[in-house]
């Protein structure tokens, strides 16, 4: 006879899934872009990266032994690396080491930890932390390296990428430039119409990546291989990355159409900035976002809009962070308002009537 | 996108590993050797425990009724084979807690030798209720894991002239496979039930669902049912819980039972392919319910199988049956292991509700180590009563159990769905039963303080009253003295 | 010359609205109900005094002050504190609740006499009896209140815990698991 054995509520067996599985898996997805991304700005780009991502885990230990837990299984979920590697992904390539320290702090203590840590936050910790720095220091967060691809004679070496990260940029004019989006912006404001503007332009350099942007936010491509990789692995749901684009589709198209020369085009919006890592990374948080459909296809709209009217009127070029940190801070009302219905009742919650023969 | 605008058939619902292969592929074991002593517990159902009406020491022959049915919802429970009443007395009952209850211990002799039973010519001809009455006398229930006595749901449907009657062979649990086995190898007396069942319900109409993980099965039946216009066998999508009533009656019939109602209120009600075996078995035969098959495996057990066994059976002896390594298993579970219950040990009884026996390993189970909610919102997507668990546990963790009520709590069915997706392996279901028992146990305790505040009131009004009357009493005793007294004086003075 | 302004019009500004805010109290002032009434409703009423109040009146008002915690009550419980609390306003932390340690009163049918006075002492007539014969508790109708207990000549009544049965057996909250000390 077998005894003594505990009472335990089923299911007793479970999916198999974890909270790091879901971590690495997302990270996973992001290799591609960073990869490319590191790729194509240099030993720089790599050396802020490793310092924003081991300041993030560095500073989640801080906390959580600051809290008297023991720290290993909460570093083993992942969520600290995660929320770095996405701050690193969002930050200028060549930004000065500190930037990268500050960030991750901003993002773990200020962004997660004060809040409870893991899973009690209000907003993408990594946004609040990427707008946090626009805010704070303007300058270095718009200083965008060209393209300068490792092992090209041109690039910065080994030696010469430390200086760039720890010492900061001498020749900023010979080796900085614009984003696509900034550019455009600055030329509007020169009253200069979009044909002049973008002569230069190559959609399809921008598409893969070839262009100054942040870190890992430049490869339209790889974000969207990697977003669609999640979906269909089943880590995040199309909800929130198709409500958001479809919208900024939408009414880029609608401007587009009715005044070509002073509203940019969908493709320009989609391949642009932030667009595809906000949409299948930032935006999707689990954390921070609503959670039925019906929530997160609003959600996302609301991001889409934010993001196209920022972009638009605003005074920043891009404005994915803030439209973000502003949908996050709408989603318990969505969460509040927008219920599946339960089963035998309708949508107010009260019982549904017997159907008349 | 569709389905955002036309409303879903099924909702929710999560597919887990099957295990069904290893039982499912072999026929029903009946060889079962019959055990020594049988446990039958009084209340095997839903409803008021079976009231006894043998005494210690009475020999009884299989198929005797042992305990009779109290009131309308309560079944009887009979005698599953022959031999002498040991014992009437609590014993432990097939529960997570083990706590005792009122059994019958029942000493084999081994001759299994049955009562003499009356069987109807032709039950086509006995009035419908005469159907109800027969089904329950022999003391069936719900066998699906409801256990809702199946004369009461009878009755109810002819009350309700229901249209449609619904025969669950989905058997979405994982593991489980006595329903397929059965449909494989008793299709016919299963078809025979389940028209026997339409006759005592004047049903016109019965669709056997099955779910389309049982191929063999589904031909069985629909063979079977070929002859019968009025039956209809069809196959619907793998998808736990699709056995859920509620859930296969929206699929089947596209209708939705609103909640506090019962099925019948929307004309269809719904049985179980074991309940229409045992119909078959009670009216032709005059066989009470007195064994059934039940679904042994896990991966603690050597000779995984379907095993027919008298009801009051224990576990420890089915173990010993199919080679269970008590050293390797790491939680005993009656039922399947979505919504089954984690038994302290095997030494409980199998019961009419026990479709299974589930002897699991540490690997099998569920990795219990708990992190924090991430708000991944897997347990909203999967809830098939579309609920909020996320939401609720957060509630409840923090004992606000009226918010967690306000947002659906007594609609939580306990499927399992949310703890068997949950990445975080935060036991949801747990909390929901752990808060279902407290908001109970509050009312409960609101409800006795309340009588007692009435007892305690009444006592004092009595008191009261007891106090006024001895006033009274003593003023008039006092008053009739003082009169007494003054005749006294007034008499004395007329003789001075 | 800006700071003056704006500090005049901030002045003006508050007082206008404090004005506002003292009229508005004047006039749609809320009679209070009689709380000390619904509260002592609230309350068993067994006048226990395990609250450390005299009676169950005392109690009520001492809440009603806010002199007394909503957990007051032992023999209520976390679901009376929960009425108090809401009936007050109060946030209530019910981890602190300590659950009343369930307890009825048995007679012992060896010993009892059938002295009768039990029963005479019983609030809630949970005693059922007649002279010279064996008395009954009705355990759902006791309230544990002990007062048979101590007028029992013979100490046959005897507070017992009540058994939990299949019935009253419900789950237990899931821990949550120990997060450790920081040796990592």
């Amino acid at each position: 006879m077998i005894t003594h054995l505990k009472p335990a509520s089923g299911a007793h067996v479970g999916a198999k899934s974890s909270v790091s599985f879901i971590m690495w898996q997302v990270m996973l997805a992001l290799l591609p872009a960073t990869v490319f991304g590191i790729w194509c700005f240099g030993w720089p780009a790599l050396n802020l990266f490793v310092i924003t991502v081991s300041s993030a885990v560095l500073f989640e230990v801080i906390c959580i032994r600051m809290a008297g837990r023991v720290a290993k299984p909460v570093i083993m979920d992942g969520s600290a690396m995660l929320t770095g590697w996405l701050l690193a992904m969002t930050l200028p390539p060549w930004s000065p080491w500190w930037i990268g320290v500050v960030g991750s702090g901003l993002a773990i203590i200020l962004g997660k930890q004060v809040y409870g840590g893991l899973g009690q936050n209000l907003f993408n910790p990594a946004m609040l932390a990427r707008v946090a720095l626009l805010i704070s220091f303007p300058i270095e967060m718009t200083t965008w390296s060209n393209v300068s691809p490792l092992f090209f004679s041109q690039s910065p070496g080994i030696t010469e990428s430390w200086h760039i990260t720890f010492m900061g940029l001498d020749n900023i004019d010979a080796v900085t430039g614009a984003t696509t989006l900034g550019y455009i912006k600055t030329e509007f404001s020169q009253n200069h119409l979009l044909a002049d503007i973008l002569k230069d332009y190559s959609g399809l350099l921008n598409f893969i990546g070839w262009t100054r942007g942040s870190l890992g936010e430049t490869s339209t491509l790889l974000l969207a291989l990697g977003g669609a990789w999640l979906i269909r692995r089943g880590i995040i749901q199309w909800y929130i990355p198709i409500s958001l684009l479809l919208t900024v589709t939408m009414f880029a198209s609608v401007f587009h159409m009715v005044d070509n020369q002073h509203y940019i085009s969908p493709m320009i919006h989609l391949n642009s900035g932030a667009m595809m890592c906000v949409a299948f990374f930032i935006a999707t948080d689990y954390v921070t976002s609503p959670n039925t459909p019906t929530g997160q296809i609003v959600f996302g709209a609301g991001c889409g809009l934010l993001i196209f009217v920022i972009r638009t009127w605003g005074s920043y070029p891009e404005g994915a962070g803030f439209a973000v940190l502003l949908m996050n801070a709408a989603t318990p009302l969505i969460d509040h308002y927008i219920r599946p219905r339960i089963y035998g009742r309708d949508r107010k919650g009260r019982p549904l009537e017997i159907p008349k023969p | 996108m569709l389905s955002f605008f036309k409303k879903p058939l099924i909702r929710g619902g999560v597919h887990a590993e099957e295990h069904k292969a290893a039982t499912a592929t072999q026929a029903i074991v009946y060889n079962f050797p019959l055990p020594k002593k049988l446990y039958i517990p009084l209340q095997q159902h839903v409803g008021k425990p079976a009231e006894p009406l043998i005494r210690v020491g009475d020999k009884v022959l299989k198929g005797q009724l042992l305990a009779y049915s109290q009131g309308v919802i309560s079944a009887p429970v009979h005698a599953p084979s022959s031999g002498i009443i040991l014992d009437v007395n609590d014993y432990p009952a097939p529960h997570p807690s083990a706590l005792p209850i009122r059994m019958i211990v029942l000493e084999t002799d081994g001759k299994d030798k049955w009562i003499t039973t009356e069987v109807p010519i032709d039950p086509f001809l006995l009035e419908p209720e005469d159907i109800s009455l027969r089904v329950g006398a022999a003391g069936i229930v719900g066998l699906g894991g409801a256990t809702f006595p199946t004369a009461v749901k009878l009755n109810m449907g002819r009350d309700n002239h229901v249209d449609t009657l619904i025969i669950n062979g989905s058997e979405c649990e994982p593991y489980l496979s006595c329903d397929d086995r059965l449909m494989q190898e008793r299709a016919e007396e299963i078809i025979d039930g389940v028209r026997l069942m339409l006759h005592g319900m004047r049903s016109e109409k019965a669709v056997v669902a099955i779910e389309d993980n049982k191929p063999q099965a589904y031909l069985a039946m629909h063979t079977a049912a070929l002859p019968y216009p009025t039956i209809q066998v069809i196959q619907i999508p793998t998808r736990y819980p699709m056995g859920w009533d509620r859930q296969l009656i929206r699929y089947v019939t596209g209708k939705e039972v609103p909640v506090g109602c019962r099925s019948s209120e929307i004309g269809v009600t719904i049985h179980n392919v074991g309940t229409a075996y045992a119909v078959h078995k009670a009216i032709r035969h005059g066989q009470p319910l007195l064994s059934r098959v039940i679904t042994v495996a896990g991966g603690a057990v050597k000779r995984p199988m379907n095993i027919e066994v008298p009801l009051g059976t224990l576990i420890s002896e089915l173990f010993n049956f199919c080679e269970v390594n008590t050293e390797t298993t790491a939680r005993i579970v009656m039922g399947g292991p979505m919504m089954g219950e984690s038994l302290p040990h095997s030494g409980l009884p199998t019961v009419k509700a026990t479709s299974g026996i589930l002897a699991l390993t540490a690997s099998e189970l569920k990795n219990t180590e708990e992190q924090p909610c991430i708000r991944c919102a897997a347990c909203v997507s999967v809830c098939p009563a579309g609920l909020r668990p996320l939401d609720m546990a957060n509630n409840i963790r923090v004992n606000q159990l009226d918010a967690a009520v306000d947002i659906g709590l007594k609609d939580c069915i306990s499927c399992g769905c949310c703890s068997y997706i949950c990445p975080s392996n935060i036991p949801l279901v747990q909390y929901f039963k752990y808060a279902s028992g407290e908001v109970m146990a509050r009312q409960q305790a609101q409800h006795k303080a309340e009588q007692n505040k009435r007892l305690m009131d009444a006592r004092n009004a009595r008191m009261e009253r007891i106090a006024q009357q001895q006033r009274e009493e003593e003023q008039a005793r006092l008053a009739a003295k003082a009169e007494r007294e003054r005749l006294k004086a007034a008499e004395q003075e007329v003789v001075a | 010359m800006y700071v003056i302004s704006a500090i005049f019009s901030l002045t003006l500004l508050g007082l206008f609205l404090g004005f506002l805010l003292a009229i508005a109290g004047k006039y749609l002032k809320v009679e209070s109900s009689p709380i000390v009434d619904e509260l002592e409703s609230l309350l068993p009423g067994s006048q226990c005094g395990q609250c450390g109040f005299p009676g169950c009146r005392p109690a009520a008002e001492a809440l009603a002050e806010g002199k007394a915690p909503a957990t007051i009550c032992p023999p209520g419980g976390s679901a009376l504190a929960n009425q108090i609390a809401a009936l007050l306003g109060l946030d209530l932390d019910l981890s602190e609740v300590k659950e009343p340690e369930l307890l009825v009163a048995r007679v012992s049918e060896a010993t009892c006499t059938g002295c009768t006075r039990c029963f005479k002492v019983c609030p809630t007539d949970a005693i059922i009896g007649a002279p010279k014969q064996i008395h009954v508790v009705v355990a759902d109708a006791c309230i544990a209140c002990k007062k048979c207990v101590d007028v029992c000549p013979t100490e046959c009544l005897q507070m017992h815990p009540i058994e939990v049965t299949l019935r009253s057996w419900r789950w237990a909250k899931p821990v949550l698991p120990e997060t450790g000390n920081a040796l990592c």
